[in-house]
């Protein structure tokens, strides 16, 4: 029965649409690094993914229902992991997000610590019976996704920690928070921003944000990732230079193509019809999430999907933005075509969470 | 099936109707994104394509190497031998191979330099990333940069670099010691001492630049940037400072070098001028020479011609490449061996009547009439052939060439200089092994006096005497000091002993003899003489030629080689000078070059107290 119950009722259409949009990735990964020392690369992201699908299948596996209630564990164990990676985890380019494993893999925690997050919000909001959000609800919420924020700002990455943050505003946004609260967490923010400024980010952060501003006119290095990345878009026109014939990729204008920047590249090489046709996939799968939200058996449900499109959304706005010149270089990837194992499965595990949630629609 | 929900205490459904407005508007959120999004890649692509196309296609990064300056060299008081001075070189960037292609005419105009030329430097660096230019002209003329400058535009391909240029001494001083650099050659890159070195780089080929190279190289840096079309640089991408060449100090004395060179301009020979407490070289000379200069700047094909076709070998260094026979020099080694062995003693006596019978063929003593009853020292003051002849056959081939070749004979000293020769001391065993031939007893005779196939390098000389009158020790000839370079050859052992210890009585017999061939009536070595210095030496004459063919071609090419060795004191000496004057004729026209140098040591050693030239001479600085 159980069986049963897999096969008919998963998500095909949301997985297919998924797996179009990583083959665009892996394409652009191939052009991206065929004529560099990461050549296959896109081999690599091939296996993340069947890796992925194979995780995602077990996710819808264990009922959701009880996954939240390990979620007092599994929130515990993420905070140690996180403290783990301060104290053990191997510097990369300047920063500690992964932990080495057995095998030459590494583990980036703080993406998985997603996961329990999305779960932890769901089970909050879902317990809750009220239909407003009190004050309290909003400390409370806010310490539950802080304190792993903190801690993965202290790694330091700035970007993934930001990531934390929309499941909380949406988790806040569907239990129904006050306009006078949103008002007051706005006045806090705007309060606590010189200080976080002066305090709490690294002169490079700064510098990000500051080019962010006027990016032409700056002369460092922060200010020249994106003016590439703008050229390199550009130079797509309207039909793109071809797939391997992004001159600006190629020749090594454009910066880590193959990751954060994999956007600009995939810009470059199709054009402007191309970008159309990505964006239109991620704008599918996004709406086919919320068809799955609007569907689900439980409240639980709902905060559980809808968490995991404010996580995907805020990638692609944040992401894409920054390949435009509309948001900071944060360093987050693009999910689903930037190389990364950590980055493909989650999202794979997050589309498994997804469906593990509808699954269980029809189930008394 | 499912495990019981304690979350949902409402039919099923209902539930989730709580938030649909709210995930309303989260899909119109999402939608108002992505339309933000395209409208993004909608002035980026199709509003303002030509801007960013422009940008893309005047991008370009340029990588400029950052030359490291080479150490310069001194001498053991600071005094710089060589040293660089900046010029400037013309660069070929080599990223747009079409345009550079079609330039190339205009340029190899410009720059005076012939197209085939540039266009075999393009093969030569072919294998190279494209990013890292190629030098094509070195001192470039003001006029040379002006082009450059004034074709900013129509030919972005050219950039100049400012490179420090190496500075020799002039007129070939010190050259064959200091050696020269230049480009490094492709058989070169395949050997391992220079595997770690690109094509380009500009390495020492010779003497002390080859060998202390990697002290003396440096580290070049290297100078990113992102340039427009106009050559300016928009951005810096980085920069990684060259790592200057470290200096070197050399144990030469650069007086006493001036000293030997005054002396031997002119003739073709060498000078080697040691301290055999220290081993440390304090002069070396070669002669003839030549202008390391024109290494420095490429050398032309038809000076490069003239150098190694030379029928004189200037680029030979003779002071360690040099095998001849020593001559009458050799007698020292002859005694020492006699007397260790006990063959001979003080009171040996001979009667040299002006040659003597040796296995039925005469030999002749170089004093026509003979030097009548005479005994060991004279027989060394006076040279006397007839003395060692016998000496030599009483001491045997055998035992003669042990000791000979345990003083140093048919060894490499160890000096730190690339391609140092070890001469030849014949033997029958040597015979055998070389020649597949018995020795004959009358070749015993010669080589007693050093003719035959004896050969001795100049450096040879002064060691071996130098070690001799020290009583059997016998220091390793360097040119730098050790301290110096440790860090960087922490196995050499630069100055290593080697010890033959010697009968103080021996020493005292050889040295005294050697005393009265400097001041003792009826010496050779008189013109060697130096008022209030303890001076002894030997002269040697060596034959380049029978003496049946000098009779007959009257050439001075076949001259004998005139030699002379002199130590100061005599025993324990503090500095020994070896001189070969090619074709000098005798050996006693070579020694006012060793008094030239040995008195210029003297006259510094008594201008300053014991300490004050410890002082100078860096000895402080010695462990």
């Amino acid at each position: 029965m159980s069986n049963f119950l897999r096969y008919k009722g998963f998500d095909w259409f949301l997985l297919g649409m998924v797996l179009l949009i990583a083959a665009l990735g892996v394409m652009e990964i191939y052009s991206a690094t065929y004529r560099t020392k990461f050549a296959g690369a896109h081999e690599k992201q091939i296996y993340w993914i069947l890796a992925g699908i194979m995780l995602m299948f077990l996710m819808t596996m264990i009922d959701y229902h009880t996954l939240m209630e390990q979620v007092p564990i599994m929130y515990l164990v993420s905070i140690v992991l996180l403290a783990m990676v301060l104290v053990v985890g191997r510097k990369v380019f300047g920063s500690r997000r992964w932990i080495p494993l057995a095998g030459g893999f590494h583990f980036q925690v703080s993406e998985f610590v997603k996961l329990v997050i999305i779960l932890a919000v769901a089970r909050y909001f879902s317990e809750a019976r009220q239909s407003k959000v009190a004050v309290g609800d909003l400390v409370k919420v806010g310490l539950l996704a802080g304190v792993p924020m903190g801690l993965v700002l202290l790694q330091p990455d700035l970007g993934t920690s930001l990531t934390y943050a929309p499941i909380v505003m949406m988790g806040v946004l569907l239990a129904g928070i006050r306009l006078k609260h949103v008002a007051l967490v706005a006045l806090l923010a705007a309060l606590a921003m010189p200080m976080a400024w002066h305090y709490g980010l690294k002169p490079y952060q700064k510098a990000r944000l500051t080019t962010f501003l006027n990016p032409e006119g700056d002369p460092l290095k922060a200010g020249y990732q994106v003016l590439q990345s703008k050229i390199a878009v550009g130079h797509g026109g309207l039909w793109g230079r071809g797939t391997t014939k992004g001159t600006q990729m190629q020749l090594g204008f454009l910066p880590v193509p193959h990751t954060d920047f994999i956007f600009a590249a995939f810009a470059e090489e199709h054009g402007f019809f191309g970008v159309l046709a990505a964006l239109l996939l991620y704008f599918m799968v996004l709406m086919r999430l919320v068809h799955n939200a609007q569907t689900a058996p439980d409240r639980a449900g709902v905060f559980i999907v809808m968490g995991v499109v404010g996580v995907l959304l805020f990638h692609v706005l944040v992401n894409v933005g920054m390949v435009i010149g509309y948001m900071p270089t944060t360093g987050i990837p693009l999910p689903l075509m930037s190389y990364g194992g950590s980055s493909v499965l989650f999202i794979f595990m997050a589309l498994g969470l997804v469906n593990n949630v509808r699954l269980r629609r029809f189930v008394n | 099936m499912s495990s019981p929900n304690r979350f949902t205490g409402y039919p099923e459904g209902s539930d989730t109707k709580f938030a649909q407005y709210k995930i309303a508007f989260v899909q119109y959120l999402t939608l108002g994104i992505f339309l933000l999004l395209a409208t993004g890649f909608w002035r980026l692509q199709i509003q303002n394509p030509d801007y960013y196309s422009e940008l893309a296609e005047q991008n370009r990064v340029k990588s400029l190497p950052l030359l490291a300056p080479r150490g310069r060299i001194i001498d053991r008081e600071g005094r710089v031998i060589v040293s660089n001075y900046p010029s400037f070189s013309i660069l070929l960037l080599r990223e747009q191979t079409r345009q550079l292609l079609q330039n190339l005419p205009a340029i190899s105009q410009g720059l005076d330099i012939p197209i085939e030329e540039l266009q075999g430097r393009l093969r030569r660096f072919a294998r190279e990333p494209k990013y890292e230019p190629i030098i094509i002209k070195e001192d470039a003329t003001s006029a040379d940069l002006a082009f450059l400058e004034a074709h900013r535009d129509d030919l972005p391909e050219l950039e100049h670099v400012m490179v420090q240029r190496r500075l020799y001494a002039r007129n070939g001083f010190a050259a064959h010691v200091i050696g020269y650099v230049g480009e490094v050659s492709d058989s070169e890159l395949n050997n391992p001492e220079f595997a770690q070195y690109n094509p380009g780089a500009i390495v020492g080929k010779s003497g002390l630049e080859r060998q202390y190279n990697d002290i003396l190289m440096g580290q070049d840096g290297m100078r990113r940037a992102m340039v427009n079309s106009r050559g300016r640089e928009v951005q810096k991408l980085e920069e990684k400072p060259a790592t200057a060449g470290k200096q070197l100090r050399l144990t030469i004395d650069l007086d006493l070098q001036t000293a030997a060179e005054v002396a031997m301009d002119g003739k073709n020979g060498a000078v080697v001028a040691l301290n055999p407490h220290t081993g440390e070289v304090l002069a070396m000379v070669s002669r003839p020479t030549y202008d390391p200069n024109k290494f420095a700047v490429r050398i032309t094909s038809q000076e490069w011609k003239e150098l190694v076709e030379n029928p004189d070998y200037p680029l030979l260094n003779r002071a360690i490449q040099a095998q001849l026979a020593p001559g009458s020099v050799f007698k020292v080694i002859n005694a020492t061996g006699g007397l260790e062995e006990g063959v001979l003693t003080p009171e040996t006596a001979v009667s040299c009547a002006g040659g003597a019978t040796f296995y039925g063929r005469y030999f002749k003593c170089w004093q026509k009439g003979g030097h009548g009853r005479i005994a060991l020292h004279r027989a060394i003051v006076q040279s006397c052939d007839v003395f060692f002849y016998n000496a030599g056959q009483h001491l045997g081939i055998d035992k003669l060439a042990y000791y000979a070749e345990h003083l140093g004979m048919a060894h490499k000293t160890g000096i730190d200089l690339p391609h140092e020769e070890e001469g030849v001391m014949p033997s029958p065993e040597w015979k055998r092994r070389m020649f597949r031939d018995k020795w004959y007893a009358g070749e015993t005779i010669s080589v007693a006096i050093g003719q035959g196939s004896v050969a001795i390098t100049p450096l040879q000389m002064a060691y071996i005497v130098g070690g001799i009158a020290s009583g059997g020790e016998f220091r390793r000839p360097h040119l730098v000091f050790p301290a110096d370079v440790r860090a960087e050859r922490p196995e050499a052992k630069l100055d290593e002993v080697r010890r033959f210890p010697l009968k103080d009585d021996t020493v005292e017999q050889v040295t005294l003899g050697m005393w009265g061939v400097v001041n003792e009536g009826g010496g050779t070595g008189g013109r060697a003489r130096i008022q209030g210095v303890d001076v002894g030496g030997k002269t040697g004459s060596a034959q380049v030629a029978s003496l049946e063919l000098t009779r007959v071609v009257r050439s001075s090419q076949l001259k004998d080689n005139a030699w002379f060795v002199g130590a100061a004191p005599r025993r324990n000496p503090e500095i020994v000078v070896a001189v070969l004057f090619e074709h000098g004729e005798h050996g006693y026209l070579a020694a006012p070059i060793v008094r030239e140098v040995i008195k210029t040591y003297w006259d510094k050693r008594a201008r300053f107290s014991r300490q004050e030239y410890a002082r100078l001479a860096g000895e402080e600085n010695r462990p």
